[in-house]
């Protein structure tokens, strides 16, 4: 569970509302009977909340392509990210010094040595830490330097303060080369299958269960079964780690930092220091990217730099070369999946069990709440009949993977992708007959004595719009030409002996609201001034998704106003307090309600008064277009913005709102692996087409068409671009983006001269990338709209199912070649021999030169 | 001190021999539009254009990576950053397309993307071409984008309109001619010699200052290993080392001398004329920012085992021209055929204080072939895993003048010896390419490394020579069957 403070009681562990499975739903309606219980939860909470559903659109605000509020900034170079603000004189600069042992002891740091090497001011380790020195953000297990254990090779150890960056770089290395770290080597343990059999466990092995799985596999007609390593994934966030800390006149520090959790990073810097929260202030005005990877792993580096700003009394930077971000902080977890299904002749599921153990690294960090969303998906958009699914979390000698966009769930997902590929060649039918048959739906099925539902998760959520995803994949068919696109590849390939080309349509069904209940609450703080323009601020975080030009959208149609006349501000923990990591997609659900909320609770207050100064009638009093209105046709009166606004400050009005949003309906009980840990889900689908060069490995993406839901749109421009950008860099995990340790356990793949994220070319020639329209979000969300910032990330397994496809030509798509990723040229080449060596004569023997 | 024009003001800067101009530009200009995002000239985030008046005297730009590029050789050149292209509220064409195309996310990579797009179209205004995907990909293959897919950006590059944009005059004004070249006897620890016979003798007194051209592999001793250079010579500006000549051999080969500092960027036209699979490679070595500013020389001199171009001046029987401080004239230049100068991992045969002065490279021959196939993880901007480079030639049914040459095979760019005997003098059949293949287990016992496993290595090595195989087999094959694809387009030329 992600907590913002360590609670004593787990969350969700006693579910407020019983609502949910019970709840009878007409199939078709994409307005079910949840949502009006969630509005009716939501009233009271947010005043006058009586327009939840859709509004028509005005240019500017909600639901039109703004551009987004930075962009002329970014183009000019004007955008300011941490290490272009501009810091006083004397600001030192902190480099880290880092483990080069995966595993061992730390036996001494000549510290008072390292302090006096040229341009030295301090050097910091555990023993200068006045405060707590474990720095978990859930559970502990993160020390804040190394004390003793050293637990994977990039682990800090101490960290140098000096007069530049350069310089306090050199001191580290020369601490080094002159013998002033001494260290005890022992044998790291690497691999994940060992350590979960040895049951070397971060966190303890969840069971989620649904139905006799044991009779469903026993009955039976086929069991399918597989095995896959799915790799992990560096975050490469183009602007690195980075923070700037600068004392205050107390006891406290104000924070700068690239960061998507200001609160907690907020708590851990005030536990450091061993001083009250509200001594320390956290502003984040936006990020070079962040993907996950600054949810917990911005805080250390704050904490350091907080803590060289209160000994020196100077400000202090501290942002990581790239090697050693990416040698310090965690990815994605690498997974090891296996799954053992039993399916009926037509291939559809009856039951079985699917295992996933998350390569969790050293310490918890977010591992059990990622997990955890690895088993709440995999299912992805399947029913998996009666089921079982276990989530273990083995402890390696890496470092602690974390976040990262889609938080565990496209790990989960590549398991019964796997699985839909494998039973597609046992019964002998395309992968997308076989997918489509096990589509949750609305039907029983008549084959299980206890007639288990359809739609029905094995974790006991009842899948809401299952007609939008049938018709979603539908449309897909159709629009990307499938099945006319099939017969020409099945025909290209029987034809062509070296080049193989493949297809694969796969589904995402992801689910909405963070796991972890309490964090699903969010606040905003609205400001009008006396010239009537607007500033909002809210407890999201800005990363490049578009999160602030969405919110500004939002108040901007609230408040009937022109986008220029709202201004955003840097995400600051003295504005809005408390506030969730802008993650799990929710950012604009969770921040876009807080938003209105303020909005309407103001707007609420300025209709009293002006009913009362101006005599109105309160009744159809609205905004519009820069004016209040009121009264209809001949009595219609109209206030502009302005005059408003000025005469309820002369009338004493307070022209300051906070609002604050809280997710209703969700729950779910760890006890018994069931409940509704979603609001909704969204849904998507995409086609890849590969080109497979089967003597070198070598291939290519040459089309993609995707169809993605995201409800009613705040604003499409922004959201093809999270789709597109999902798309691509789900694809980057899966195919190019290869992480390598040497035997010993230390990162080889440490830069991008190594580790390859996909570039221009990489880009399909032929990328057709549309929006759901017509389907609202079921569920009462902000304008009915859908997160969108996960979501896309898990259509890349397209690609990757694509290559599966275009390998399994190899053997007359009589068997699917396990391909596990990421899937570089090395491992198709190395797939592509193992087919052939098995299905036809090998070394090759292709058609002898014409003479 | 440095005399330079920064977005069209006059600069004097005054900075150590190793300091980047990306240093420079954030450290002591407090330039900070132009972004670090590696440090290793992998990321593009630093991008930013250098101009230099061309013979004709109009003012070109290329790009290049800030943060490896060595802040003394803005010596005399003009430099645009991201900061100088709006003119007040009017922005530049590609800054307007890339707001209009929603293509920049999280905007950190922005400004690299922006400067790739003005050099782009600079060039379009100067000499004006189709947007070809194969252009495209070259001048944005070296700027990653982690958060748009790349999409809109291709949208905006296709998208940059005329301009309602003012054109600045600085951006065809030329630095001062006087500026080009350091006074001489200025004592600078960042040595700039204009002529070979400068270079010889800064090679005599300081043999052990390392030589600096492109900076593209050097820097990252400076920014990865935080190594310091007291003392670096750059050759980018000696005469004998930046022309290109055709020369005819004593032996009657005929060719071209390539001056060891010519980069690649230069060296394109005269392969994409002559040899397109060498000029189809360059495409992806490096990137654009790299290709504009890497030499020749320096990939020879650098001797890594992977560098891509010695294997194709292997196969083709390139020579080196090289120069030294020797004080008679026998030892002060001499010629070595290129097989003969690697010796060792990263080790060469050239002595102290000699430098490339030129890489021969021969015409091509009527009836001889090149074939040029470089294995990496990502088409673009990777280094080889493996890389093949095969020259033959086809006489009465029988290979003759066979060449086979790999990188990442061994500790040294290497011919194939035992697999191109098993092919000498014999038809390209199958039964005579499988000899081959068994032949290269002897040429070559490949390393494990983060590119790849040593199997893979052999495996696809191989490979390679059954590809070589089908072509030649394609290339005789009646006309209908010449359509059918043995590798994929992207990797074919």
């Amino acid at each position: 569970m992600r907590t913002l403070t360590k609670l004593s009681k787990a969350p969700g562990a006693a579910p407020d509302q019983t609502i949910g499975a019970e709840t009878s739903q007409s199939p078709d309606a994409d307005i079910g009977a949840d949502s009006v219980e969630a509005r009716r939860e939501l009233e009271g909470r947010i005043q006058g909340a009586s327009p939840l559903a859709r509004n028509t659109q005005t240019p500017g605000s909600a639901g039109h392509s703004q551009a987004y509020e930075s962009a002329v900034k970014h183009v000019t170079g004007r955008a300011a990210y941490i290490d272009d603000l501009k810091v006083p004189a004397d600001c030192l600069h902190v480099a880290l010094a880092l483990s080069p042992v995966a595993h061992g002891r730390l036996t001494g740091v000549a510290l008072d040595q390292v302090r006096a090497l040229p341009g030295v001011v301090d050097a910091v380790g555990i023993e200068e830490v006045p405060g707590h020195t474990d720095i978990g953000p859930v559970f502990p297990g993160d020390p804040i330097f190394v004390e003793d254990e050293i637990s994977y090779a990039g682990q800090v150890l101490f960290a140098v303060a000096a007069e530049s960056h350069r310089a306090a770089r050199e001191a580290v290395k020369a601490a080094f080369d002159a013998g002033l770290v001494t260290i005890d080597e022992r044998p790291a343990s690497l691999d994940a299958v060992v350590a979960a059999e040895r049951g070397e466990f971060v966190r303890p092995t969840h069971i989620q269960q649904r139905g006799d799985w044991e009779a469903a596999l026993g009955g039976a007609s086929q069991v399918v079964e597989g095995e896959q390593f799915v790799g992990g994934q560096e975050h490469f966030y183009l602007e690195g780690q980075a923070c700037l800390v600068t004392p205050t006149e107390d006891e406290g520090v104000v924070v700068h930092t690239s960061n998507q959790h200001p609160s907690e990073t907020q708590k851990l810097v005030a536990e450091v220091l061993g001083i009250p929260f509200h001594a320390v202030t956290v502003e984040v005005r936006r990020m070079g990217g962040g993907f996950g990877g600054k949810e917990t792993q911005a805080s250390p580096w704050a904490c350091i730099a907080a803590l060289v700003a209160r000994r020196t009394g100077r400000a202090a930077r501290l942002r990581l070369p790239r090697g050693d971000d990416m040698r310090v902080t965690g990815k994605r977890h690498p997974f090891h999946n296996r799954y053992r299904l039993g399916v009926d002749d037509k291939g559809v599921i009856q039951g079985g069990e699917i295992t996933v153990i998350g390569d969790c690294g050293y310490s918890p960090d977010l591992s059990d709440a990622i997990v955890d969303r690895a088993m709440f998906h995999a299912d992805n958009a399947y029913s998996l009949g009666a089921a079982r699914v276990t989530g273990h979390r083995a402890r390696t000698h890496t470092a602690s993977n974390t976040a990262f966009r889609g938080f565990g769930g496209p790990q989960g997902m590549m398991v019964i992708e796997a699985a839909m590929d494998d039973i597609a060649r046992r019964v002998g039918e395309d992968p997308l007959t076989v997918r489509k048959r096990n589509l949750y739906r609305h039907e029983s099925d008549g084959t299980q004595g206890d007639a288990l539902p359809r739609d029905v998760t094995h974790y006991g959520q009842t899948v809401d719009q299952v007609g939008l995803l049938h018709e979603l994949i539908e449309r897909l068919e159709a629009s990307s030409d499938y099945w006319a696109r099939r017969e020409a590849i099945t025909a290209f390939n029987a034809d062509s002996p070296v080049i193989k080309r493949g297809l694969a349509l796969t589904p995402v069904k992801f689910g909405i609201s963070f796991t972890a209940k309490h964090l699903n609450q969010a606040g905003a703080l609205l400001h009008v001034y006396t010239d009537g323009s607007v500033q909002i601020n809210h407890g999201g975080t800005e990363m490049g998704q578009g999160l602030h030009t969405k919110i500004c959208q939002v108040v901007a149609r609230e408040l009937a106003l022109d986008l220029a006349s709202v201004r955003i501000t840097a995400t600051r923990t003295d504005k809005v307090p408390n506030t969730s990591p802008t993650a799990a997609s929710s950012g604009a659900d969770l921040n876009g309600m807080a938003a209105r909320d303020a909005c309407l609770t103001l707007k609420a207050r300025l209709f009293d008064f002006a009913a009362e100064h101006y005599a109105l009638d309160r009744e159809a009093m609205r905004l519009e277009a820069g004016h209040l209105v009121a009264g209809v046709g001949e009595s219609e009166r109209r206030i502009p913005w302005g005059e408003l606004v000025q005469t309820a400050y002369l009338g004493r009005v307070s022209l300051s709102e906070k609002g604050f949003y809280a997710t209703p309906l969700i729950h779910y009980d760890r006890g018994t692996g069931q409940g509704r840990p979603f609001y909704y889900y969204a849904f998507g689908a995409a086609v890849a087409e590969v080109g497979v060069d089967t003597l070198s490995g070598e291939y290519q993406v040459n089309r993609v068409d995707i169809l993605h839901d995201v409800g009613d749109s705040l604003n499409p421009a922004i959201d093809i671009g999270q789709v597109e950008g999902g798309f691509i860099q789900g694809m980057g995990w899966l195919t190019s983006e290869e992480l390598k340790w040497n035997e010993a356990g230390r990162l080889i793949s440490d830069g991008p001269a190594t580790y390859k994220i996909p570039t221009y070319g990489d880009l399909p020639p032929v990328f057709n990338v549309a929006l759901m329209e017509g389907h609202p979000n079921s569920m009462a969300s902000i304008y009915r709209s859908k997160a969108v910032g996960e979501p896309p990330f898990m259509l890349g397994i397209s690609a990757w199912s694509a290559l599966r496809d275009a390998l399994a030509s190899l053997a007359d798509y009589r068997e699917a070649p396990r391909l596990d990723t990421p899937a570089t040229p090395e491992r198709v080449l190395l797939a592509a021999e193992a087919l052939r060596s098995r299905h036809s004569d090998w070394p090759p023997a292709f058609e002898e030169a014409t003479p | 001190m440095i005399d330079f024009l920064l977005n069209g003001q006059p600069r004097r800067c005054e900075a150590t021999p190793d300091t980047s101009v990306l240093e420079l530009l954030r450290e002591t200009l407090g330039q900070t539009g132009t972004k670090e995002g590696c440090a290793s000239g992998d990321c593009g985030a630093c991008t930013v254009a250098i101009g230099e008046a061309g013979p004709d005297g109009r003012v070109r730009y290329h790009s290049a990576n800030a943060c490896i590029t060595p802040a003394h050789q803005l010596q005399g050149r003009s430099l645009v950053t991201v900061e100088g292209l709006a003119q007040g509220e009017a922005l530049h064409p590609a800054q307007a397309a890339m707001v209009a195309c929603h293509a920049s996310q999280c905007g950190f990579c922005t400004p690299g993307i922006v400067m790739s797009l003005f050099t782009l179209h600079e060039e379009q205004q100067q000499r004006p071409a189709p947007l070809t995907p194969e252009r495209l990909e070259a001048a944005l293959g070296g700027n990653l984008c982690r958060c748009t897919g790349y999409r809109p950006i291709r949208d905006a590059a296709l998208s940059m309109g005329e301009p309602p944009w003012p054109r600045p005059g600085w951006l065809d004004r030329a630095v001062d001619a006087s500026a080009q070249h350091q006074e001489p006897g200025a004592d600078s620890a960042f040595v700039q010699p204009a002529t070979l016979a400068e270079l010889v003798e800064e090679r005599r007194r300081h043999p052990e200052a390392p030589i600096v051209a492109g900076g593209t592999d050097l820097w990252l001793e400076v920014t990865q290993r935080l190594r310091r250079f007291e003392r670096l010579v750059d050759v980018t500006r000696v005469a004998e080392l930046t022309t290109i000549e055709e020369a005819t051999l004593d032996d009657g080969r005929e060719g071209w001398w390539i001056g060891g500092a010519v980069t690649y960027a230069r060296l394109e036209p005269l392969l994409e004329a002559h040899y397109p699979a060498f000029a189809h490679l360059l495409h992806r070595l490096g990137s654009a920012q790299v290709r504009n500013r890497g030499t020749l020389g320096g990939n020879i001199a650098n001797a890594s085992p992977i560098g891509d171009t010695p294997p194709v001046l292997l196969a083709l029987g390139g020579r080196l021209w090289l120069a030294g401080p020797g004080d008679a004239a026998e030892e002060a230049e001499r010629e070595l055929p290129l097989g003969d100068v690697f010796l060792d991992y990263k080790k060469t045969a050239l002595r102290e204080g000699e430098v490339i002065r030129a890489i021969f490279l021969p015409r091509p021959e009527p009836g001889r072939h090149l074939k040029v196939w470089k294995l990496s993880k990502r088409r673009e901007d990777d280094i080889s895993a493996v890389l093949g480079a095969f020259a033959w030639r086809l006489e009465d049914g029988v290979l003759r003048d066979v060449r086979l040459a790999f990188g990442g095979m061994a500790a040294i760019p290497k011919r194939a010896a035992a697999a191109e005997a098993a092919l000498e003098g014999q038809p390209p059949t199958v039964a005579c390419f499988q000899a081959a293949r068994a032949a290269l287990q002897n040429d070559f016992q490949p390393m494990s490394d983060v590119r790849g496993s040593a199997h893979y290595r052999a495996l696809s090595a191989a490979n390679l020579l059954e590809r070589l195989r089908l072509v030649i087999g394609q290339q005789q094959a009646p006309t209908q069957d010449r359509d059918r694809e043995v590798m994929l387009h992207a990797y074919a030329h």
